[in-house]
């Protein structure tokens, strides 16, 4: 065949594009199934609608929310703190604090949080009295321990010292992976130590230590639920204490699943933000997109190359 | 008797001398990498050095600014040693501080460029001069906008590193050391990491920076740069300093069997 012919007919002809049977019938059942879900939530009368309207933003549960979201706060700022000096540990030259911090991290990521948690707010068959004695001066002061390990109190040192665990591997991840050679170009710079960890290589590790930090939040905010073990008044735990009394089990349930998620999405617009600020660097000039592009990814399945 | 006037008159240096090494060892472990290397760079010129990989020319230049320290021997950038104070006899390791204000005066370019990748090109050179310095912003802006325009990339000021070719990252990282007004560059592989194509650019920048009157150690491969810009030529091998000379001279006519065979394969 010549070159003219090969021109010519790739002018005239007409591309077919290839039919994706499969991905037709996948879709199909995907809506059938969509419809069979919609029309059971709405005329299953379990669901009972109205009792979830009714619940929605009860006095209790709006008390419950509110408890979450103090405890998920609380314990993810502890974490944090914990879980960065813990890494500093694991990485410092010396090997007795190495050791301690890989201890730390084996018992407190390791252990069941349900069982951390009874732990600590039993702490009182292991320590009756908790004092603090000096010598020569004698004891300062003596308290009881039920009096001091409140539930809310248990729930916030067992989560934050087992949420810790998780943290001080995340950014400890995170400094490792910045580059050496950050920190000699800094220190050829004449820049000192501090001002390294601070200008130069925690903004970067921050890149790597906010997506997973994040995914940490979101679990953590589900994990509280477990206080209702110890009789905190969170969320789940004022949403059985109605349901206990009215038996309307599964609206409640609803009323709850739906606060969860409505904190989850919250959650997971703001830690886009923080990404978005911290991988700037990366950001191609007019790579901006829509809210929700940006948000939940939708509007576009495949990236041109 | 200040300390600079006092190692000059102890260690025998010349008035002039910007870097001296005298008898410089380094080991790591039990491996020794620098065998007694002797160096004098007066100021304002500038020395080559060259050699096959693992001959200990990258360490040498490392140990210059102490990113490495040095395991025996002397040496000293302007008359004074970078990590050490010399009283009664012994050398005191100095302060972090005082280590930081030294090594600030002498700048260094890496291979792989290593520019901050979290900051623009103009925050890359702003930094260490407001940070370490305590220039005013303004200043520190101003400078920096004029070392961009030397070094031909006036328009990337606000570009990401990443945004960057290799040459103009490399550019940029010549223009971020010399935002602190260093008394010496020390060049290491500038240009290795690069395409080829983009070699001749960063080459450019640095013959302008030679003739401008800046003392510059280079660590090369280029041996047409070392020719044409080097006011001396250091070609080691195996820790030691096998030949040195006039660059001409020495790439024409050299006198070693190392070096020949070394040259016959890099030319």
């Amino acid at each position: 065949m010549s070159k003219v012919e090969t021109r010519a007919i790739a002018e005239d002809l007409v591309v077919v594009p290839l039919r994706h049977y499969g991905l037709w019938i996948g879709t199909a059942a995907a809506l059938a199934i969509l419809a069979l879900i919609v029309k059971a939530l709405a005329t299953n009368p379990a669901f009972d609608w109205p009792t979830v309207g009714k619940y929605l933003f009860h006095a209790s549960i709006m008390r419950g929310l509110a408890q979450t979201l103090l405890l998920t706060v609380t314990i993810m700022v502890l974490a944090i703190i914990i879980g960065t000096v813990v890494a500093i540990m694991r990485l410092s030259p010396s090997r007795i604090l190495n050791a301690f911090a890989s201890a730390y991290i084996w018992f407190f990521r390791g252990a069941p949080a349900l069982i951390q948690l009874i732990f600590w707010f039993n702490l009182s068959l292991i320590v009756r009295e908790i004092s603090l004695t000096l010598p020569f001066i004698g004891t300062i002061f003596t308290v009881k321990t039920n009096d001091v390990m409140t539930p809310f109190v248990a729930a916030v040192v067992a989560l934050s010292l087992h949420e810790a665990g998780y943290m001080a591997e995340i950014v400890r991840a995170g400094i490792k992976s910045v580059p050496g050679g950050q920190t000699e170009a800094a220190g050829s710079l004449g820049m000192n130590h501090r001002l390294i960890l601070r200008r130069i290589t925690l903004p970067q590790a921050m890149r790597f230590i906010v997506p997973p930090t994040g995914n940490e939040t979101i679990n953590l905010l589900k994990t509280t639920s477990l206080v209702t073990m110890i009789a905190v008044n969170d969320l789940l735990y004022a949403a059985q204490s109605i349901y206990a009394r009215t038996f309307e089990t599964i609206p409640l349930l609803i009323v709850v699943a739906f606060w969860y998620l409505f904190v989850v999405t919250i959650l997971s617009i703001c830690q886009h933000y923080i990404e978005q600020y911290y991988g700037r660097s990366d950001q191609q000039a007019g790579a901006a997109r829509g809210i929700l592009h940006r948000a939940f990814k939708i509007g576009r399945v495949a990236q041109p190359a | 008797m200040t300390s600079r006037a006092e190692n000059q008159s102890r260690f025998g240096v010349p008035q002039d001398s910007m870097v001296f090494a005298q008898g410089v060892r380094k080991s790591f472990g039990t491996l020794e990498v620098l065998k007694g290397i002797d160096l004098n760079v007066p100021s304002g010129s500038v020395a080559c050095i060259i050699g096959p990989s693992g001959s200990g020319k990258s360490t040498f230049l490392r140990c210059i600014n102490h990113l490495e320290e040095v395991s025996g021997g002397v040496l000293l950038v302007d008359g004074e040693f970078v990590g050490y104070d010399l009283r009664n006899g012994k050398l005191y390791e100095v302060r972090n501080d005082l280590l930081c204000k030294r090594r600030a005066d002498i700048g260094m370019v890496f291979q792989s460029f290593n520019l901050f990748s979290h900051m623009t090109v103009l925050e890359n050179l702003i930094e260490a001069p407001i940070m370490v310095k305590g220039m005013p912003r303004g200043e520190a802006r101003d400078k920096a906008h004029a070392l961009l325009e030397r070094v031909g990339l006036a328009d990337k000021a606000t570009c990401y590193p990443r945004q960057l070719s290799g040459g103009q990252q490399q550019r940029v990282a010549i223009a971020r050391a010399l935002a602190m007004n260093p008394k010496v560059l020390l060049f290491d592989e500038p240009t290795s990491a690069l395409d080829p194509e983009l070699v001749g650019e960063v080459l450019l920048v640095m013959r302008d920076l030679a003739e401008s009157g800046m003392t510059m150690v280079v660590v090369t491969h280029e041996i047409g740069f070392a020719r044409e810009v080097g006011d001396q030529l250091i070609f080691m091998d195996r820790g030691v300093v096998e030949e040195r000379g006039a660059p001409r001279d020495m790439i024409a006519n050299p006198q070693s069997p190392r070096t020949r065979e070394f040259l016959s394969r890099v030319l």
